[in-house]
C-alpha cells in the first residue's frame, strides 16, 4: 500500500532523511517511531504530498504522489500533529465541508457522518462549534472526518499528544475498530510507546534520518534483549536528548499554547 | 467550483458569527470619520474646500475595506500552522481553487463591512450627491476588495512568523492608506507626494468611491475602472501564484 524506497529531503546543507525504504502493506498499522528531530513529520509530509522529496521514491497505492497529486490525495486521510478543524463552525459543517472537499456524493456524505460522528461519540454534539470542545473531542473529530471519505490509508501523525490516557485509549480503540471493518491502512508516528506497542503490527524506528531497526514489537524487543517496547526503543536510539533549535512554528506553538484555555 | 463555493461560503459564516468582531473593526473608521472628520472639518472649510466628513467618508470606506481585507489574508499564516488551512492544503483540490474561495470570502466580507461603515456615515452626516450613484460606489467598493483581498493573500503566504505582520502594517499597508488621497486633495502636493499617490492602487479605488458617491472626481471614472481592473488582475495573479508555493 505504501511503499518507500531510498527516500532523502535536505533542507539546504541539513539532511533530515536520509534514503530511507520501507513497505507497509494494505491492511496494515504501521508505527513509525523516533524521538524529535527524527525525521518523523519530514517523512509524513513528503508521503502526504506537501513536502517535494530530493530524491527517492513513493507509492501510494501504486500511484507516485507527485506525478499524480489528486489521485494520490483522493486515498489518503490525514490528522495533523497541530489541529486543523475549523473552530468558528459546528462539528457537522467541518465533516460536511471535508466531504465537498473530497468529492464526496451528497447522499453517502450524509450517512457516513452520521455513522462516524456515531463512532466516534460526538453525534450529540454535531451543533455545537468546535471551538468548545476539549481536547480530546477534537482529536476523535479530525480522526472521524480523515475517515469520512473512505480513505485507503490513514496518516495519524502524534494524534494522542496532549490527551489523558482514557481519551488515548478511546481513540485507539476506534481506529483499530475501523482498521478492521474498514480495511484501512494506518500509519502512525506517537512518543507513546505502549500506544504502539499495542496498536501496530508493525513497527519502524527512525534517528537520525536513517531507519535503524524494522519489525514487529516482539521482534524489536528480542533483538535487544529488552522487556518493554520502551526499553528497546532506548537501546536503539541511545540515552541522549536531541535538542532541536527552535523553529518559527515552535514559537507560534508556544504562542498557541497561552492563547488557548 | 464546489470547493470554491464551500470556502468563500465558510468565510462568510465566520463573518456573521462573530458579531463582536464585526462590531469592532467598526471602531477604527468610526474614530477617522469623527475626530478628523469634524476635528479637520473647519480648517478644510476655511481653504474652501466645503465639508471635510462629506470628503473623508469614502476614504475611510475604502480605508476599512482595505484594513478588513489585509487582516484576514494574513491570518493566513495563523491558519496554515494552527487551523483549518491545513486541511485544505491537502484536499484532492487544485491550490488554484481554495486560493480563490478564501480570497473571495475574504473580499465579500470586506465588502460587507465597508457597507456597514458606508450606513455609520450616513449616521454621521454623510450624503452622497445622488442615490443613483450608489450602484457605481458598489462596484469601487467590490473591486477595492477584491484587489487588497489579492493582496493580503500573497502577504499572508510569503511572511514566515508573526513578526512579519507589523512590517507588512508599517511599511505596506499604512503607507498605502495614507498616500491614497483618502484623507487629503491630491492636486497641489509637492511633486515628490503626486508621483507616490499615483503609484499607490488604493489611489484609483479611493478616487472612484469619492467620485461615484460626492461626484468630485480627480482622475475620472474610466480611467479608475480601468486601472483597478489591472491592478486586481495583477494581485490575483501574484497571489495565486505565491499561495501555490506555500509549503507547510
Amino acid at each position: 500500500m505504501i511503499r518507500v524506497d531510498n527516500l532523502v529531503k535536505t533542507f539546504g546543507d541539513f539532511t533530515a532523511v536520509r534514503g530511507i525504504s520501507f513497505d507497509v502493506q494494505q491492511g496494515e498499522i504501521f508505527a513509525f517511531l523516533g524521538p524529535n528531530g527524527a525525521g518523523k513529520t519530514t517523512t509524513i509530509k513528503m508521503l502526504t504530498t506537501l513536502l517535494k522529496p530530493t530524491s527517492g521514491t513513493i507509492e501510494l497505492d501504486g500511484l507516485n504522489p507527485m506525478l499524480k497529486q489528486k489521485e494520490a490525495r483522493q486515498r489518503f486521510g490525514i490528522v495533523f500533529q497541530d489541529p486543523s478543524l475549523d473552530g468558528e463552525q459546528t462539528a457537522y459543517e467541518n465533516m460536511e465541508l471535508h466531504g465537498v472537499l473530497y468529492h464526496v456524493p451528497r447522499k453517502v456524505r450524509t450517512e457516513r457522518i452520521e455513522n462516524l460522528l456515531k463512532t466516534f461519540e460526538l453525534w450529540d454534539r454535531r451543533d455545537d462549534y468546535v471551538k468548545q470542545f476539549s481536547g480530546g473531542m477534537k482529536r476523535r473529530l479530525e480522526i472521524a472526518r480523515g475517515f469520512l471519505h473512505t480513505p485507503k490509508i490513514l496518516f495519524l501523525d502524534e494524534p494522542t499528544l496532549g490527551l489523558d490516557p482514557q481519551s488515548r485509549n478511546q481513540l485507539w480503540t476506534h481506529v483499530k475498530r475501523l482498521n478492521e471493518t474498514e480495511k484501512t491502512t494506518v500509519f502512525l508516528t506517537t512518543h507513546y510507546m505502549d500506544e504502539a506497542d499495542r496498536v501496530a503490527h508493525r513497527i519502524a524506528i527512525i534517528d537520525h534520518g536513517q531507519i535503524i531497526a524494522q519489525g514487529t514489537s516482539a521482534e524489536l524487543k528480542a533483538s535487544t534483549n529488552s522487556d518493554s517496547l520502551e526499553d528497546a526503543f532506548l537501546t536503539l536510539t541511545g540515552e541522549s536528548i536531541r535538542d532541536e533549535s527552535a523553529s518559527s512554528a515552535d514559537q507560534m506553538r508556544q504562542m498557541a499554547k497561552m492563547w488557548r484555555r | 467550483m464546489s470547493a470554491i463555493y464551500i470556502l468563500w461560503l465558510r468565510e462568510l459564516k465566520r463573518y456573521m458569527r462573530s458579531r463582536v468582531q464585526m462590531i469592532a473593526s467598526l471602531g477604527q473608521p468610526v474614530l477617522y470619520l469623527l475626530a478628523l472628520g469634524f476635528g479637520l472639518g473647519p480648517v478644510f472649510q476655511r481653504a474652501g474646500n466645503g465639508s471635510y466628513v462629506q470628503f473623508i467618508a469614502p476614504g475611510v470606506i475604502g480605508m476599512s475595506i482595505l484594513f478588513m481585507c489585509v487582516f484576514s489574508g494574513i491570518s493566513i499564516l495563523w491558519d496554515r500552522q494552527f487551523g483549518f488551512l491545513k486541511e485544505t492544503l491537502v484536499a484532492p483540490v487544485p491550490r488554484m481553487s481554495i486560493m480563490l474561495g478564501r480570497t473571495l470570502g475574504s473580499a465579500t466580507v470586506a465588502t460587507i463591512q465597508g457597507l456597514l461603515v458606508f450606513i455609520v456615515c450616513l449616521i454621521a452626516g454623510f450624503r452622497p450627491h445622488s442615490w443613483t450613484a450608489f450602484p457605481m460606489a458598489f462596484i469601487f467598493m467590490a473591486m477595492v476588495a477584491i484587489t487588497f483581498a489579492a493582496l493580503g493573500t500573497a502577504f499572508g503566504s510569503i511572511i514566515k512568523d508573526m513578526q512579519g505582520f507589523p512590517i507588512i502594517m508599517n511599511f505596506m499597508v499604512l503607507p498605502m492608506f495614507f498616500l491614497s488621497g483618502a484623507l487629503y486633495p491630491l492636486s497641489h502636493l509637492p511633486a515628490v507626494l503626486t508621483f507616490i499617490t499615483r503609484i499607490d492602487p488604493l489611489t484609483y479605488g479611493i478616487d472612484g468611491l469619492r467620485g461615484s458617491l460626492i461626484g468630485t472626481w480627480h482622475f475620472n471614472f474610466t480611467l479608475d475602472i480601468a486601472i483597478m481592473s489591472v491592478i486586481a488582475a495583477g494581485f490575483l495573479s501574484l497571489g495565486a501564484y505565491l499561495f501555490s508555493k506555500i509549503q507547510i
